[in-house]
């Protein structure tokens, strides 16, 4: 096999873990003003994610490094393309990830609110901006044949796009919401469990809207690369089947349910992508592709071998931590981690 | 503005911004992981305590030391996206390989070791500020491995439609430059955490707070401040003088040399006139520049004026001269920091030594105002190293004129940057009023609850941690 088509497959790989674990971070974050009615509570539920949060964001930096490294076209004309909501995304993932760190840190009011809608506000912000991206990218955005992107910034905030941002949010946040339901206890376990069953039907039904209008927005019915058939419609299956699982109390299968449908989303838009990288909506030919996109053979080949080497380690070490740290969170300040 | 000069002020900007947090992970990552070892192999109640106090303040630097990086990643695409299509082919391997082998141990470890400590036995929580510490340096090892092929390209092949592909991996990780470039920066790293500590730690000890601690503290630092102290300054030196012989021009300026001489002065302080290029008032002492450079009392170092010819010969029209009075002044700024930092490493060594630690009041106080040195030295090291490469982004092969995003426009970068000045300026008051107020705390204060129970006089710290 081309070693451009495992980059390919590979960026995609690091794009789907990224989506399926920061996924239900961000909505953890989401949900942190709405299930968390005192500080207690809040704490609890930061606990939750606290291990776990900035080795799922790395997820996005290796997929970021792997993608210069890889495909040094692509890398430049999204980075330099999406620039303003790229800003925005890069503010939000700043200011959530200190939050994190500097929320406990003082016991003044304000100074704990106030971080607490910084990670409520950068959780839904990422969530929305990153949606946004991904539906822009299946779409195809105006680049012109010296791979410039040439639109403004409010090309990028169409009705598709912003409907896939939509999307993201519920997503995320009734994974987040599930999420909470393996990992708390007491009274939070409740309301997390209450929080998934409301958030259920309208996610189920907006991201149904979504995949539909995916049909008529991109090119995915004329378009010769490969087929996801029925890897959408798995999307809306399994969201299906995440709510049946969660009012069952089989959270596990439940959390399973919402990781398969992202995972199964975002399967959807690299295969729609494929060959592609980057869609031109000027001109076919200008699209970028995994051919015209990519680094030398050398490169690649020097990148496989470090990336086979290091990437079950990876996985190996990173699950590990999820074992250490799976017992339920206890809603009491003194077993809290501060 | 033209955007080319938003984009370098943002490069520059988020860049000494990031690099304020990052030598002080470096080197606390290691001293932590020292302490725990220690507490690890005695048992004692001290170390442990020890651990968790600057393992706090550790904690709170690296966050803001991760948060930032992220920029830096994105950066090269957002604001220099034809550097990045004209270098990708090399520079992008290492930004990667840092990912896979050091952004997501230093990560994933570090919330194991925060949140491990009832949950792991001693052995794998020490290993995992152990791993910790590895993986930040390991990230130093291979951000700077592609800095060096900025300063001194190797492995590289240029095509003859633009752009370079890389020839041979081995060459680029074993870049000449990075056997200069990344001790230095791990031993400025590790000075900065020793003077972080000693300063803290003098601190406690001028107000007789938890002595036995602090002495401790202060005594594991300035062992390790003054070995690394002295190993940077002799680094310093010889890259100095690999500098001479790859970056002849940025040595120049940083002398401000403008014509070339043998034997050659060194400049004690210089007023120079850029647009004429000379001298307005200067004093300099004969030959001790060539006996920099070559460690010996003559030999020839080019002067700025035949570098900017022979470079218009080499490359054609254009300025080659780097505005001189930022590597001018940042050299000295930093070397004199940096000798500055070796005498008192030695001295505090001295005091330690003498157990004269608690009888030597003034000097205590010293070193607490001596924190801010190793941080000017280390953004002046930065600012030198890189002003001076101008007008190139990659010596030799690209110039920054030619790596800026052609669709960018001004008012994006404006956006963009006073956005950055805004966040960056808020979060460091946060940050620096969270690490003055842990650091006055003293050991007792783990988290505002320890703090509370304290002042309601609990003397319990049971079911608190982190």
């Amino acid at each position: 096999m081309e070693l451009n088509i495992v980059w390919f497959v590979l960026i995609a790989v690091l794009y789907i873990g990224f989506f399926v674990l920061e996924g239900f971070d961000f909505g953890v974050g989401i949900l942190l003003p709405f299930l968390g009615k005192n500080d207690t509570e809040r704490r609890a539920i930061i606990n939750t994610i606290g291990p776990f949060w900035d080795g799922n964001e790395v997820w996005l930096l290796t997929a970021g490094g792997a993608t210069f490294a890889a495909f040094p076209h692509w890398y430049a004309t999204l980075f330099s393309g999406f620039y303003l909501p790229l800003f925005l995304l890069l503010m939000a993932l700043i200011l959530r990830g200190v939050a994190f760190e500097f929320r406990s840190k003082d016991d003044h009011p304000l100074w704990r609110s106030t971080w607490d809608w910084i990670i409520f506000g950068g959780s839904l912000a990422a969530s929305l901006l990153l949606g946004v991206a991904f539906s822009n990218l299946v779409k195809g955005v105006p680049i012109d044949a010296n791979m410039q992107y040439v639109g403004g910034f409010f090309n990028l905030l169409n009705p598709y796009a912003l409907l896939g941002g939509v999307v993201a949010v519920l997503v995320f946040t009734l994974h987040g919401a599930i999420f909470l339901s393996l990992r708390t206890s007491g009274d939070l376990l409740d309301k997390a469990r209450q929080a998934a069953n409301r958030l259920w039907l309208p996610t189920v039904a907006v991201s149904l809207v979504f995949v539909v209008s995916t049909y008529f927005a991109t090119d995915i019915l004329t378009h010769l690369g490969v087929n996801p058939g029925p890897i959408p419609v798995l999307t809306t299956v399994a969201l299906l089947l995440s709510g049946w699982f969660a009012r069952r109390k089989h959270e596990g299968w439940a959390f399973a349910m919402t990781a398969l449908a992202i995972a199964a989303t975002f399967i959807s838009v690299f295969m729609i992508l494929y060959p592609r990288v980057m869609i031109s909506s000027l001109n076919p030919a200008w699209s970028l592709t995994i051919d015209n996109a990519s680094s030398s053979p050398y490169t690649l080949q020097v990148m496989t071998i470090v990336a086979v080497l290091l990437v079950p380690v990876i996985l190996l070490y990173q699950g590990w931590t999820y074992w250490v740290f799976r017992k339920r969170i206890e809603n009491k300040p003194e077993g809290l981690t501060y | 503005m033209e955007p080319l000069i938003l984009a370098r002020l943002q490069f520059a900007i988020t860049t000494v911004y990031h690099f304020f947090f990052v030598p002080l992970t470096l080197g606390l990552s290691v001293l932590v992981a020292l302490m725990e070892t220690l507490y690890v192999r005695t048992g004692s109640e001290a170390y442990k305590r020890m651990t968790k106090f600057w393992g706090k303040l550790f904690a709170i630097n690296f966050a803001m030391g991760v948060v930032t990086g992220i920029v830096q990643e994105f950066q090269f695409g957002m604001n220099w996206s034809e550097y990045s299509r004209f270098v990708g082919d090399i520079f992008g391997a290492p930004l990667a390989i840092e990912a896979l082998l050091a952004f997501f141990l230093e990560s994933v470890f570090l919330g194991v070791w925060i949140f491990g400590w009832d949950r792991l036995s001693k052995g794998l929580h020490v290993t995992a500020i152990w791993l910790v510490a590895l993986a930040s340096n390991v990230s130093a090892l291979w951000i700077l491995i592609a800095n060096s092929f900025m300063q001194q390209p190797v492995g590289y092949e240029l095509l003859p439609e633009g752009g370079v592909v890389m020839k041979d991996f081995p060459a680029l990780i074993f870049n000449p430059n990075i056997w200069y470039q990344f001790p230095h920066t791990v031993m400025a790293g590790f000075t900065t955490a020793a003077f972080f500590v000693m300063g803290i730690s003098a601190y406690h000890l001028r107000r007789k707070n938890e002595t036995e601690i602090f002495q401790r503290s202060f005594q594991l630092a300035a062992t390790v401040g003054a070995i690394t102290s002295v190993l940077l300054a002799m680094n310093g030196h010889s890259q100095a003088q690999h500098m001479v012989q790859t970056q002849p021009m940025k040595m120049a300026t940083a002398e401000a040399l403008w014509e070339t001489a043998d034997p050659a002065s060194f400049s004690l302080f210089t007023i120079g006139d850029m647009q004429e290029r000379r001298d307005v008032w200067s004093f300099r002492i004969p030959r001790v520049l060539s006996l920099l450079a070559y460690n010996q009392i003559s030999g020839e170092v080019k002067g700025i004026n035949d570098l900017q010819a022979e470079y218009e010969a080499k490359y054609g029209p254009g300025d080659y001269v780097p505005p001189a009075i930022i590597p001018y002044w940042t050299f000295r700024i930093m070397v004199g920091a940096g000798f500055a930092l070796v005498a008192l490493a030695i001295y505090a060594l001295f005091l330690v030594m003498g157990e004269l630690l608690q009888q030597r009041p003034i000097p205590l106080k010293l070193y607490t105002l001596a924190i801010a040195l190793p941080y000017l030295a280390n953004t002046s090291g930065w600012l030198l190293t890189e002003v001076g490469r101008f007008p190139w982004a990659v010596f030799g092969l690209v110039k920054l004129d030619d790596a800026v995003s052609p669709n960018v426009s001004a008012g994006m970068l404006w956006v963009s940057l006073i956005g950055y000045v805004i966040v960056y300026g808020v979060l460091i008051f946060a940050t620096v009023y969270l690490l003055a107020k842990y650091a006055k705390a003293g050991v007792g204060a783990v988290s505002p609850e320890t703090l509370r129970e304290e002042k309601e006089q609990v003397p319990s710290l049971a079911g608190v941690n982190g």
